[in-house]
């Protein structure tokens, strides 16, 4: 077992980052917490510090704002950390990609490990993603 | 002299999902002033919206939020279909008061849950949360998705609810209502609801007016303020409902009238569904030529209060000029009046007591410097900036 997989067996704590999103990956996020699809059963828990976490849960497209905060959040986390790209704007900026305060999608900005699209991506879609980036 | 303690709250705070800044200023633990900072979620919609096509347009200001994606398109449609003066069917006015109606019982649903979540009452939250998923599950059989669901176009709507599909709806209404008695019933009689929410956040009757407050804010303040009766559009005029409204402006009856108006939303539904029925299958959109150069003004009542959208069309197929101003626009303001001289354990229930909803109320951008943080355009330099441009343009 190499150091990765070894930090990421038992319990995942997830950050979750929304940027310039319109909401519906927020919501969808925090729909996998509640009872129909309840994700904290595997151990995953929604906290609330980027030190704490293991993944690191981006949505939404990202503006010039947002930008240097992503990146300091990265800087911060403890590494290893897994990147997921939420949600047709987290992969490509999707409908806001030509948008003047667009700043490049997730993945020019900090490495990103796994991307879940879809506008939003239903619940399963999410745990999927998640459950296939365990198992790489 | 006591000292002042800055509390942030934010851009990027577990409370919130989406980013915003709040800068309490605390003496002790009383908050004496606030102010808020927006920025972080803009996307420059209206400039986007002005290189779309009509049609295109409906999927972009469907994002603009997604938890109210109805009310936007609704009102984009109405200021276009007011500009190409265009008349729709019944059947498409009686699809689009369902789908707007479904969506205000889930999104007061998710802010019951919410509230619940910022008071510490996690049962609340998981409780409303969990009766969402039905009416979800109703948006996905009508629409294909669970959230934006691409109902709207300029002169109908682009999907049919069949009538084979209004039982169901009609049974999971039912169902959703003894549930809804049973989350009321919880919410009304908690006593620690009452304890933390009676007398919180109070907004008198003139705030109300002083800040130009709209949707629940409004009418849980006595102020009966409700696009949907004040300038009746698509199917509301057609079937019979009241305004909810309360008297004491505080968090509890913001909660009460949301709570309350959920029932009134079923009634309007199942209205709307007998008058499906009468309808001829099918006949849910008329053919839109061109749109004629001109403007429209069109207003919806979003679960957060009144969305007005602005179109100028010049002959051509897409907006020459949009502009969007969303509820929580005004909304936001009153936070002067809600959270000055309450306790800190009190401010962040009275933040979310208005439902705010920031990506919505993105619609200005100002430069800034990425790394220093420094302000690099203000008004004298847009002003320096397009006299230069002129000054090329005659040099050329």
């Amino acid at each position: 077992m190499g150091f990765k997989e070894f930090c990421f067996k038992k319990s995942l704590w997830l950050f979750h980052f929304g940027g310039a999103s319109c909401n519906n990956c927020d919501i969808e996020i925090l729909d996998c917490l509640t009872p129909r699809y309840d994700v904290e059963r595997f151990g995953m828990l929604l906290v609330g510090s980027i030190r704490h976490a293991d993944v690191l849960l981006v949505n939404g497209s990202i503006n010039q704002r947002d930008k240097s905060r992503l990146l300091e959040l990265y800087e911060q986390a403890p590494k290893p950390i897994l990147v997921v790209a939420i949600g047709a704007c987290g992969c490509t900026g999707g409908i806001f990609a030509e948008g003047n305060t667009f700043a490049g999608p997730v993945d020019k900005i900090i490495p990103v490990d796994a991307y879940i699209p879809g506008c939003p991506p239903k619940p399963e879609a999410i745990l999927a993603g998640i459950v296939k980036l365990l198992n790489k | 002299m006591v000292k002042k303690t800055l509390i942030p709250i934010g851009p990027y705070h577990p409370l919130q999902e989406e980013p915003e800044l709040f800068k309490l200023y605390c003496e002790g633990e009383i908050v004496k002033d606030i102010k808020w900072e927006t920025g972080y979620n803009h996307r420059g919609i209206e400039q986007l919206s002005e290189k779309k096509t009509f049609d295109q347009s409906f999927f972009l200001v469907e994002r603009v939020c997604g938890i109210c994606s109805t009310s936007h398109p609704f009102a984009f449609a109405n200021a276009v279909e007011e500009a190409g003066n265009i008349e729709i069917t019944n059947r498409a006015k009686y699809i689009r008061s369902i789908v707007g109606e479904l969506e205000r019982i889930h999104s007061h649903l998710l802010w019951v849950g919410l509230a619940g979540h910022f008071l510490g009452y996690n049962t609340v939250f998981m409780w409303a949360w969990k009766y969402r998923e039905p009416i979800l599950d109703l948006f996905e059989m009508i629409s294909g998705n669970r959230n934006s669901y691409a109902m709207f176009k300029v002169g109908g709507v682009r999907r049919d609810i069949e009538n084979n599909k209004i039982p169901k709806i009609k049974e999971t209404l039912d169902k959703f209502k003894k549930k809804n008695d049973l989350l009321v019933g919880a919410v009304m009689d908690d006593p620690v609801i009452h304890a933390r929410t009676k007398g919180v956040g109070i907004l008198t009757k003139q705030d109300i007016i002083d800040y130009a407050a709209v949707g629940p804010t409004a009418r849980a303040s006595g102020v009966a303020i409700d696009v949907r009766k004040d300038d009746p559009y698509a199917a509301y005029p057609l079937v019979n409902w009241k305004v909810i409204t309360a008297e004491k402006g505080d968090v509890f009856a913001k909660a009460e009238v949301r709570l309350l108006e959920m029932y009134e939303s079923i009634s309007i539904i199942e209205q709307c569904l007998e008058g499906l029925k009468k309808e001829k299958e099918g006949e849910i959109e008329v053919k839109v030529k061109n749109i004629a150069a001109g403007w429209g003004t069109g207003h919806a009542e979003a679960p957060r209060g009144e969305v007005f959208h602005y179109v100028l069309t010049d002959g051509s197929n897409s907006p020459a000029r949009h502009k969007i101003r969303a509820p929580s626009y005004t909304n936001i303001a009153t936070f002067k009046k809600s959270c000055i001289g309450q306790t800190i354990s009190d401010a962040t229930i009275s933040l979310a007591a208005v439902d705010p909803c920031y990506c919505c109320t993105e619609r200005m951008a100002v430069a800034y410097d990425w790394k220093t943080g420094e302000r690099i355009l203000n008004g004298n330099e847009l002003i320096a900036l397009s006299a230069e441009k002129t000054s090329k343009l005659k040099n050329k």
